[in-house]
């Protein structure tokens, strides 16, 4: 259910079981220790790499749909507008109204590609069809007198490769081309911290208290803790709006850790948690935020995309700002260019507006 | 209220403006008495700056009467009269502890601006951009001044507004150029660009123990301020060959230290160099000319120290590595941190060790801030720093 807790599974805190530190090398022989004595500090860890793979390949695929959406933009206008040519580079003889009608295929995959969203899943399903369609016609060329058979083996080859890259992003996009733990399709995963001037106590207190979120966080209007572990949420949506949902504290660990999902029946299904580390050397407390956002399909689906899915990763960033300043300097920090911005990164004028707060 | 407002490249107008309010608890509103136009405005003024929004109220080096205070505010109360601090820094941060006022974590709404041009972002600044905060400057009749008490200096009975006013910046900038340089006795400090910031830095160098000092120009009048106002040394690099000249003048050793006091718009150079630099400037190629700065770091003596208190935007092309790399060059940098010099400066004014008000040329009233920047970025009728009076 919570794929926020998955995540943690297969994610950064992975290394933090420390079982990266204690394996022996691989190398004949391993590295031998450059620091010794009994001050000398443990083997370092590597950092990284776990957050790459994860969130790069979940944006890469995105954009390797929007690559494959272009690319049938393109090979759809080429055989509507052009098929005696698309026909002489693929080695086949005369067939034009044919080409026509799969160029016709092409944009409408496209299309498609482009309007079902940010994981057009089903649309790469169709171009795989779509593929398979394309490998019988040049199947049935191959078989002809008149093809040109270097040619169409050149197409089928080509058509192969996209083919190739279709099922494997259609995969990816549905969620199952992971080898095992699955992230939730439409997923919005989202990871920040800052570092803030005050004790872990503090910082945890501030939070725990789930009311204080709205002072913060900007598409929050209200949270009240209704009790045994449970709060309703309401955040502001586009138009004047507003989306609500109840949440759960899963998970609770004072001056460390607070994790929490939304319950059943919620507007947009989420699950967060947030971490308290005593900096480095002492100097305040680093505060790891994740959250997972899954917006429901349909209209409410897109307003909710929209309010948090535009920049997610930014939206959370100036939130956690917002928090360290509530934190140091006892309230939202604001500038006349900030004032009454709808979106956390719109401006006005640097003028006075004329009003106080 | 009137205030000169940004409208885009060589275009401000003074215009009806809604009077500023109180907006967080530890604000303060100011009635300027004084407001100076800064070398470093004419960026925005000559369009360089990202991020300026039509209507912006600029200006960033203001001083004047306390009307109005938040109610978080404890040290300042209505009726002190008190110079700006062009940086806004809350005081309670990591860096502001640190007293590194300028690198503030808090006082910048807008800092994802600037993590994404910076990778780290500065404090919010009036008046400069959105980049920096958004925050509407002093080139106007009132200001919104936040965190007011960490952000403005009480001024004593008996000093004029004009031997104060640059505290707010060009005076501890130029001051921290120097200071960086760690000077010991006996150093030269050459100093390119004879702005009000270069006479600042070298008036500074001075102050600081320096045995000679060296500015770099080729204006007439800055050079004949920087000699007689602050009392350098100078070279017009339109008519001599700086690096040779400074050779000359220092054996063959180069100065101890050199301070960059122009930035990103400099001129000069080898023409050649120059138009190289002018033509990428004009394609965002880089978004810098650093041709000040090349000049320094090949001049510097081996070991020594560059300080750069110009200001630069973006990114520069030709950064001569390893000259710096093969002679043990240390460079500093920074936007002045202003609130950690200006008690100290202040007491010098008190003093009389320095009279700050020998850099204005040029007085006037804020209606006249059109054409303020117009004598000033062309440098016309020997326009060095102008004062206004709202």
């Amino acid at each position: 259910m919570s794929t926020g807790t998955q995540r943690q599974g297969q994610e950064p805190e992975r290394r933090d079981d420390g079982s990266e530190q204690t394996g022996a090398s691989p190398l004949a022989g391993g590295i031998r220790d450059g620091l010794t004595g009994p001050e000398a500090p443990v083997n370092g860890r590597e950092f990284g790499n776990g957050r790459r793979q994860g969130a790069m390949r979940y944006v890469d695929e995105e954009q390797l749909a929007r690559g494959l959406g272009w690319f049938s933009l393109g090979l759809g206008l080429a055989e509507v507008l052009a098929p005696g040519a698309v026909a002489k580079v693929a080695g086949v003889r005369g067939g034009t109204g044919l080409i026509r009608l799969l160029g016709l295929r092409e944009i409408a995959h496209g299309l498609s590609i482009f309007t079902q969203g940010r994981r057009p899943a089903g649309a790469l399903w169709a171009r795989v069809a779509g593929d398979a369609i394309d490998l019988a016609c040049l199947g049935a060329a191959f078989a002809s007198p008149d093809a040109s058979k270097g040619r169409v083996a050149f197409a089928t080859a080509n058509v192969l490769a996209v083919t190739a890259l279709d099922v494997l992003c259609a995969q990816q996009l549905a969620g199952d081309g992971n080898g095992g733990a699955k992230p939730e399709r439409g997923a919005i995963p989202v990871n920040k911290s800052i570092v803030v001037n005050a004790s872990p106590e503090e910082v945890y207190t501030f939070w725990r208290d789930f009311e204080n979120l709205p002072r913060f966080m900007r598409h929050l209007e209200s949270v009240s803790v209704t009790g045994d572990g449970r709060s309703h949420w309401v955040a502001k949506a586009p138009a004047g709006r507003t989306v609500e949902w109840d949440a759960e504290i899963t998970e609770d660990r004072p001056n460390q850790l607070i994790a929490w999902r939304s319950l059943e029946g919620a507007d947009v299904q989420n699950s967060g948690s947030v971490r308290f580390e005593q900096a480095a050397g002492g100097r305040g407390t680093v505060v790891k935020v994740e959250i997972d956002y899954r917006p429901p399909g349909g209209a409410a689906g897109a307003l909710v995309a929209r309010l948090f899915g535009e920049e997610p990763d930014g939206q959370l960033q100036t939130d956690l700002r917002r928090f360290k300043q509530v934190l140091e300097v006892g309230e939202v920090v604001v500038s006349d260019g900030t004032l009454l911005g709808e979106g956390y990164n719109e401006q006005r004028p640097a003028q006075p507006l004329g009003v106080g707060l | 209220m009137r205030a000169n407002c940004w409208y885009g490249k060589k275009d401000v107008r003074v215009e009806q403006v809604p009077d500023p309010k109180i907006l967080n608890r530890r604000d303060a509103i100011v009635k300027i008495s004084s407001t100076a136009i800064c070398g470093s405005d004419l960026h925005l003024y000559n369009g360089f700056m990202p991020t300026m929004q039509k209507g912006d109220i600029i200006g960033h080096e203001f001083m004047g009467e306390i009307v109005e205070v938040g109610p978080d505010v404890k040290n300042r109360k209505v009726g002190d009269r008190v110079v700006v601090s062009f940086p806004i820094s809350c005081g309670n941060c990591f860096f502001c502890e640190q007293q590194m006022y300028t690198l503030c974590e808090n006082s910048n709404p807008n800092a994802w601006m600037a993590e994404k041009m910076f990778g780290h972002s500065p404090c919010g600044i009036y008046g400069y951009s959105h980049l920096t905060g958004g925050y509407a400057g002093g080139q106007a009749e009132y200001a919104r001044v936040p965190f007011a008490d960490v952000g403005t200096l009480k001024v004593p009975e008996g000093l004029s507004d004009e031997q104060v006013l640059f505290l707010s910046d060009i005076f501890p900038t130029g001051y921290m150029g120097a200071e960086m340089c760690d000077i010991k006795p006996g150093d030269t400090v050459a100093v390119w660009g004879c702005g009000p910031v270069g006479q600042f830095a070298m008036a500074s160098a001075y102050l600081l123990g320096a045995e000679r000092v060296i500015g770099i120009d080729r204006f007439p009048e800055r050079l004949r301020m920087a000699r007689e106002g602050a009392k350098a040394d100078t070279i017009n690099y339109m008519e001599a060959n700086v690096y040779e000249t400074l050779m000359e003048m220092t054996g063959g050793r180069g100065p101890d230290s050199c301070i960059d006091a122009v930035g990103m718009e400099a001129h000069g150079g080898h023409g050649v160099v120059y138009a190289y630099d002018r033509a990428k400037q004009a394609v965002m190629g880089e978004t810098d000319r650093p041709i000040a700065l090349r000049e320094a770091i090949m001049a510097c003596r081996n070991g020594g120290t560059v300080s750069v208190i110009g200001v630069y935007g973006g990114l520069i092309d030709k950064f001569p590595m390893g000259s710096f790399m093969n002679r043990s060059l240390t460079m500093k940098t920074g936007q002045c941190h202003v609130q950690r010099y200006w008690g100290p400066l202040l007491e010098r004014i008190e003093r009389g060790e320095i009279d700050p008000s020998f850099v204005i040329t040029h007085r006037m009233r804020l209606d006249d801030a059109p054409h303020g920047f117009d004598i000033f970025t062309r440098k016309e009728d020997d326009c060095i720093k102008i004062v206004m009076k709202p």
